[in-house]
């Protein structure tokens, strides 16, 4: 899976999202401070903001192109996503939550199911579970295997585990790296933490005030 | 009380129930377009339905016996095309109850509305879900509590609806008289003691019905 942004422009409050690149790694890690850009850069990228110019291609296939005014919605893009609050549907159990992506129609073989990916993400004692009585951890597992239901072709991570404490961020990691090498969805991960890009990334590009400034291995970019 | 009095009674509650529900389906769809759509016009749209809060009561029951009379514009269409007769009969309480409730239905579920964390929609729409399902399993399952609760307060408002009801239905006896309008007729007729019953049965059953939609509203929603 390749992922291209082109002469891309988002204006935000005090910058301008301005940004060329391509994403070809299974995992490619965006790094930099708050208020860099790098939510908006997921939003763009899934649909759910729209840029000035621009255009945005998956594979072979442009999705957004500002000027010939293609805009592929969200819902038709298959481009999952995991914001930072998670925003798992409180009025739902674990179970609707999970079947609520779930296309059947796009299913090409038996890894996307909701056993299999549940037993992946050791959630299957929890699918009769009210979200919101579930602990951090659990409600991130939950998470992600929504997003993984949905068949996505991609997966944004936008800090998913900026709420939890070192513990249990380092027992999550092995389910993010069981998406990618399970399920081969490619991820593009969202961290201000130098210890996950590390742990996770294959590549990591740096943003700051809307601009990639630089990329490279996380050992160059921790450095 | 008197049979007469309880028949005043009952036909209240069924007209302020019947508006209710007439304004539901309207009142919720412009309560989320206010909130969740930009569009021309709506700044205009949102005066027009807060205009019964702040106009006499008794100017927009003029404007309703004006456009809903036989002559009328809307009243000749109405008479022409169903055979309804609508001022100076029970449709004319409903109509009234229904217009004077209308923008405390739409304020309510509009703040409903905005309390829903857009986000939440926005997941919805990357996991598939087309405009119609996010508003039909995510907005509104969310915003029901609010929404009942202005359903609740335009039933009480409809419960004591007087000025525009009396210009566009007028009191006729077994007809168009509701508890507001027995209590205005008895006072004026100087039978004081026929109207203390009906005061204390609306004072009863408006408390009652504020109480639930305080309840109702203040009762802690997932988000």
């Amino acid at each position: 899976m390749s992922l291209q942004l082109r002469n891309i422009r988002l204006p935000l409050a005090d910058f301008a999202l301005e940004t060329d690149a391509i994403f070809d790694q299974p995992i490619t890690g965006i790094f930099g401070p708050s208020g860099a850009g790098k939510t908006s850069l997921l939003d763009l990228i899934s649909g759910l903001r729209r840029p000035v110019a621009g255009a945005v291609q998956v594979d072979d296939k442009v999705i957004f192109d500002a000027a010939d005014r293609l805009n592929v919605p969200p819902r038709l893009r298959r481009i999952g996503y995991v914001p930072q609050d998670l925003a798992l549907f409180p009025h739902l159990k674990v179970r609707a939550n999970l079947l609520y992506g779930y296309r059947p129609a796009l299913i090409e073989n038996e890894l996307f199911t909701l056993g299999h990916v549940a037993e992946v993400m050791e959630i299957t004692p929890l699918l009769e579970r009210n979200v919101t009585t579930l602990s951090g951890g659990e409600q991130q597992r939950v998470a992600f295997a929504r997003a993984i239901l949905s068949a996505p072709r991609l997966l944004l991570l936008d800090e998913p585990m900026s709420s939890l404490d070192s513990r249990l961020k380092k027992r999550l990691i092995p389910f993010l790296l069981r998406i990618r090498d399970e399920f081969r969805i490619p991820l593009i991960y969202v961290t201000h933490d130098a210890g996950e890009l590390v742990a996770l990334c294959d590549e990591v590009l740096m943003l700051e005030r809307g601009r990639l400034i630089g990329r490279g291995s996380p050992a160059d970019v921790v450095a | 009380m008197t049979a007469e009095a309880w028949q005043i009674v009952f036909f209240t509650i069924e007209v302020s129930a019947l508006s209710t529900l007439l304004i539901l389906p309207l009142g919720v769809a412009v309560a989320w377009l206010i909130a969740r759509r930009e569009w021309a016009g709506k700044a205009v749209v949102e005066t027009v339905v807060m205009l019964p809060l702040f106009v006499p009561p008794v100017a927009t029951g003029l404007l309703l016996l004006m456009l809903f009379s036989r002559r009328g514009p809307l009243g000749s269409v109405l008479q022409r095309g169903f055979g309804w007769d609508i001022v100076f009969t029970w449709r004319a309480v409903v109509l009234a109850c229904a217009v004077m409730s209308f923008p405390l239905l739409v304020r309510t579920a509009q703040a409903a509305f905005e309390g829903v964390s857009s986000r939440f929609e926005d997941i919805a729409r990357t996991l598939g879900a087309s405009e119609w399902r996010v508003f039909a399993t995510i907005s509104l399952p969310l915003a029901t509590r609010g929404i009942v609760a202005g359903a609740v307060l335009a039933f009480a408002r409809a419960m004591g609806e007087f000025g525009a009801t009396a210009i566009v239905a007028g009191m006729i006896p077994r007809k168009t008289m509701t508890i507001s309008l027995s209590i205005y007729q008895n006072i004026q007729l100087g039978h004081d003691a026929a109207a203390l019953p009906l005061l204390f049965v609306s004072i009863g059953i408006v408390f009652i019905t504020v109480l639930c939609g305080q309840i109702i509203s203040t009762r802690k929603r997932p988000r």
